[in-house]
């Protein structure tokens, strides 16, 4: 058969790591799966301008609602928290505002953007007349100028904003649907039900990025965002850092070439998945969002892809087979979903084989697959500091010193020194090789979000 | 056997009884490895064949000990949720894709284990690119309907074997026709088995008969052994199996001297093994880099027998050892380790005991690959005073008899009068010692039988 290659999508590779071999009677079969995609055309504008304004703006200039020519390749939305403690201290809201003006600068021509200011009710800022904007110069421009009318003031309800997003997006009939949501506060002015069932809808509608300002805001809200909306999550404490990360957020959104991607599992009959966790760049569960696609197979949502590498941890038990036998534990592939279920599925984007032998030879057996062990590690190594953290909070001092002495362990052993450093600023280290810490007296609240907000954060096994 | 036989296809997956896809390997419900199932029914209709076929003259010999799917049997009746593996035989790794088109190739060959080839220049060969590549047009056969006959999973009965050999439905691996292969022909013969503890067959081998100029007969023999530690050692071996053969049976009748020959047959087998390293392999992508350090490789060892004389050629650790039919005149091993345990003896830093001993024993100086420093193969030739045999095999059968004496007590009396007889037995030898290793070797009697060569 003929393969045919699309010059402008990326080329999926992955990349299976197990050890194949099983005990007599062994049933469980792990794999960590590389996942790597590269050499997609992200071409639908120009590079990114150094510096976007009027200076460079071309004559032909067809209306910032952008009616014209043909649907934009991606579609990104910016939600500004304008919440009244936004205004405590005033300088917050001043970088918020230059942070929006950077990432809008980042914005590439031909994307369709908007900017949506977050109270308690979310408000168009730009363009402001229920649809998207196309970016070019002079459309930057004006957004920037828009701007200014951001002002505090109001409550804060995180649901409405998501809302407004997604009638936005869905307004453009782009691919690459993406959002990015700062808030500086607790999502006060709704019920956290409310968020849960607009997170719900909104899940594979478009991608979100999601970062608190300050320390008053909820690290499991600001997460749980991101991971409904398979974005990222973080915290910047000081405001004055906000610029830089949205420039680099809205880079990442720009490199996206391909949405909706899925990771498809096929298992044979009789086996059960354990589970499906994305491990890297950041370690998140994604059992519980499979999709059923078909006989024995299921899908699992892994969002927009531009030039980047993923790793997932796969855990499954099938049945056991007699000692020389081999099985397809499972196969991998990544899937684009069929636009509107017509058509015949197109073929995968890449896929990997993960495999059972059984055999009696113990040294073999019993070997442990370095990635395997790795992720195995770093999973624990997150749920340690969330323990850990929760523990602390609780007044459990025992258990939180038992939980952040492992995590110490784990982040030293396995050369995950943004943790180490981040775990060293909520305790003091006594000895790294046996876990023994002490819990500091006085810990910074911005070192403790930073620590919750990045526990999940994963190194790779250096190879 | 003149040829291995193909494997008809399935209707079913034998573990779990789905209809399998065209050109699934692997049962689409269970994940069964279909070859294996299309093996086994292949196999079920060979003996049928072969016992109402096989010249009597065999009827009465001792069987040798048939393995890794020939002596399994397939169910008999489907049972759904039984995992149990029936066993493999056929439908190789990285091999047919079509089951179809595989049917196309099984029934007509003659099965018999006596088969005598007609044809003067006779060969076979076990790669997996000839199979494929005498592949006949799919769907051309009236025996082969819709997708409701799609070969079944030998484990589950049920599922349709997908493309990588393994049962969709109850993942069951597929034997694959490399996990037990034999080949006779007039005057040589052959056998290869997966072993018991490896899960695929990463030897080849090629064996075939060829007139000299002037009408006197020359057979060959070639033998690999794929490195593991390297990527699709099986594709290696089989290419380098396939090349080296063809390279002797078109120099040797034009005259060539059988040691150019030999040396010009083993750069050709390196070229076939170094142009799989330059390509990619679309199922397996690798990352620049890596490929270089992981290409494919295997080792090879080849003889070429005339009526009056013995060359053998090779690259690594794989032997030819001569066993004479007189047996109280001495047997020899002809060939020299490419290996760093005959590194350390060679240099006369440890003692044969010593570094057979240690556990880098098997390490390899020498093979053929992308990634060799430099290809050094090495050749010899012997004017024996007696008829004998050549044991030409991979180190899967060696190292259950290491000396030349050991050598010479596995084979069988009768080796040159009933070389696949012989090749069977010393397969079976090396799997009684344990089958640690695919275990490969072929018998070429000596002198070269003058039998049908240039005559047909």
């Amino acid at each position: 058969m003929a393969h045919f290659s699309t010059p402008d999508a990326p080329r999926f590779s992955v990349e299976v790591y197990q050890n194949e071999y099983l005990p007599e009677g062994g049933r469980e079969v792990n794999a960590i799966i590389t996942v790597t995609s590269a050499g997609g055309g992200a071409t639908a504008g120009p590079p990114i301008p150094a510096h976007g304004g009027y200076e460079d703006a071309p004559g032909a200039y067809d209306g910032a609602s952008g009616q014209g020519g043909a649907s934009p390749r991606a579609a990104v939305v910016i939600m500004v928290d304008c919440s009244g403690s936004m205004d405590y201290p005033p300088t917050k809201m001043h970088h918020a505002r230059d942070a929006t003006a950077a990432a809008i600068d980042t914005v590439r021509d031909g994307v369709a953007f908007s900017v949506v200011s977050g109270t308690h009710k979310a408000v168009e800022v730009f363009p402001g007349n229920g649809q998207l904007a196309i970016a070019d110069p002079l459309t930057r421009a004006q957004a920037k100028d828009a701007l200014r009318s951001l002002s505090p003031g109001g409550g804060t309800a995180i649901g409405t904003w998501l809302l407004q997003a997604d009638l936005l997006l869905g307004s453009a009939d782009a691919a690459i649907r993406h959002g990015i949501l700062l808030t500086d506060g607790r999502n006060e002015h709704e019920e956290p039900q409310r968020l849960r069932t607009v997170l719900d809808a909104c899940a594979g509608r478009f991608t979100c990025d999601a970062r608190g300002v300050g320390t008053d805001w909820e690290v499991e809200e600001v997460t749980g965002i991101a991971a409904a909306l398979l974005g990222t999550a973080d915290i910047v404490a000081d405001p004055a850092g906000l610029a830089a990360d949205f420039t680099r957020m809205m880079e990442t959104a720009m490199g996206k070439e391909i949405a909706d991607v899925g990771l498809r599992l096929w298992t044979p009959k009789g086996a059960e998945v354990a589970y499906v966790k994305q491990v890297a760049p950041t370690v998140e569960d994604l059992t519980a969002r499979r999709v059923e696609a078909g006989p024995r197979a299921g899908d699992y949502p892994t969002g927009s892809w531009g030039d980047e590498s993923r790793d997932y941890h796969l855990c499954v038990r099938v049945p056991a087979a007699e000692v020389g036998q081999e099985m397809l534990a499972a196969r991998i592939s990544l899937v684009q979903p069929v636009p509107d279920g017509v058509g015949s599925p197109p073929s995968p984007l890449a896929q990997g084989l993960v495999r059972a032998v059984w055999t009696d030879d113990l040294a073999v057996s019993t070997a442990m697959n370095a990635q395997v062990a790795h992720y195995t590690g770093q999973a624990e190594l997150a749920q340690a500091i969330k323990q850990g953290m929760n523990a602390r909070k609780s007044g459990d001092a025992e258990q939180a010193t038992a939980k952040l002495g492992r995590a110490v362990q784990l982040a030293a052993t396995s050369g995950n020194e943004d943790t180490a450093k981040l775990l060293a600023k909520v305790v003091d280290v006594l000895d790294v090789a046996a876990g023994t810490v002490r819990l500091k007296a006085k810990v910074a609240e911005a070192d403790e979000m930073t620590l919750e907000t990045r526990s999940t954060k994963t190194v790779r096994v250096k190879k | 056997m003149s040829q291995m036989p193909q494997p008809p296809q399935l209707s079913a997956c034998p573990a779990c009884d789905e209809p399998p896809q065209a050109g699934d390997r692997y049962c689409d419900q269970c994940g069964a490895d279909l070859t294996v199932a299309a093996a086994l029914a292949a196999e079920a209709a060979l003996s049928a064949e072969a016992i109402a076929g096989r010249s009597e003259a065999h009827a009465d010999l001792p069987a040798p000990p048939r393995v890794n799917g020939a002596a399994r049997s397939t169910h008999p009746e489907p049972e759904p949720d039984d995992y149990e593996l029936a066993a493999p035989t056929s439908g190789g790794y990285g091999q047919v894709a079509d089951p179809r088109a595989t049917a196309t190739l099984g029934a007509p060959e003659a099965p018999g284990e006596s088969g005598i080839h007609p044809e003067t220049n006779a060969s076979t060969h076990t790669s997996a690119a000839s199979s494929t590549g005498s592949g006949t047009g799919i769907g051309a056969d009236p025996r082969l309907p819709g997708d409701e006959h799609r070969p079944r999973c030998a484990a589950c009965q049920e599922g349709t074997i997908d493309q990588d050999g393994y049962c969709e439905r109850c993942g069951h691996a597929q034997a694959r026709t490399r996990d037990h292969m034999e080949t006779e022909l007039e005057g040589v013969a052959a056998a290869s088995d997966r072993g018991l503890r490896h899960h695929r067959n990463e030897d080849a081998f090629s064996v075939s008969t060829a007139a000299l100029p002037d009408g006197s007969p020359v057979t060959v023999a070639v033998v690999c052994d794929g490195v593991s530690s390297a990527t699709r050692p099986d594709e290696a071996s089989a290419a380098a199996a396939h090349a080296a053969s063809q390279a002797l049976r078109a120099s040797l009748p034009r005259g060539a001297h059988p040691q150019q020959a030999m040396n010009e047959a083993i750069i050709a087998a390196a070229d076939a093994v170094n142009s799989l390293a330059l390509d990619t392999g679309a199922a397996a992508p690798h990352h620049e880099g890596q490929r270089h350090q992981n290409a494919p490789a295997c080792t090879i060892v080849s003889a070429v027998v005339t009526s009056d004389i013995l060359t053998v050629g090779w690259v690594g650790d794989s032997r030819a050892y001569w066993v004479p039919d007189d047996r109280a005149t001495p047997p020899a091993r002809l060939t020299e380790d490419d290996s760093w345990a005959a590194q350390m003896v060679a240099a006369g830093l440890m003692s044969e005991a010593e570094a057979y001993a240690d556990e880098r024993a098997h390490a390899i100086t020498g093979w053929l690959g992308a990634d060799a420093y430099e290809l050094e193969p090495h050749t010899a030739s012997y004017k024996p005073d007696r008829p004998g045999v050549v044991v030409v095999c991979t180190d899967g059968l060696w190292n259950y008899a290491e000396s030349a004496e050991q050598m010479a007590h596995a084979v069988p009396p009768d080796a040159r009068a009933r070389p696949l007889n012989s090749a069977q037995i010393l397969v079976g030898y090396a799997l009684d010692g344990g089958g640690h290793d695919n275990v490969t070797v072929a018998i070429v009697p000596f002198p070269a039988l003058p039998g049908r060569a240039g005559s047909a």
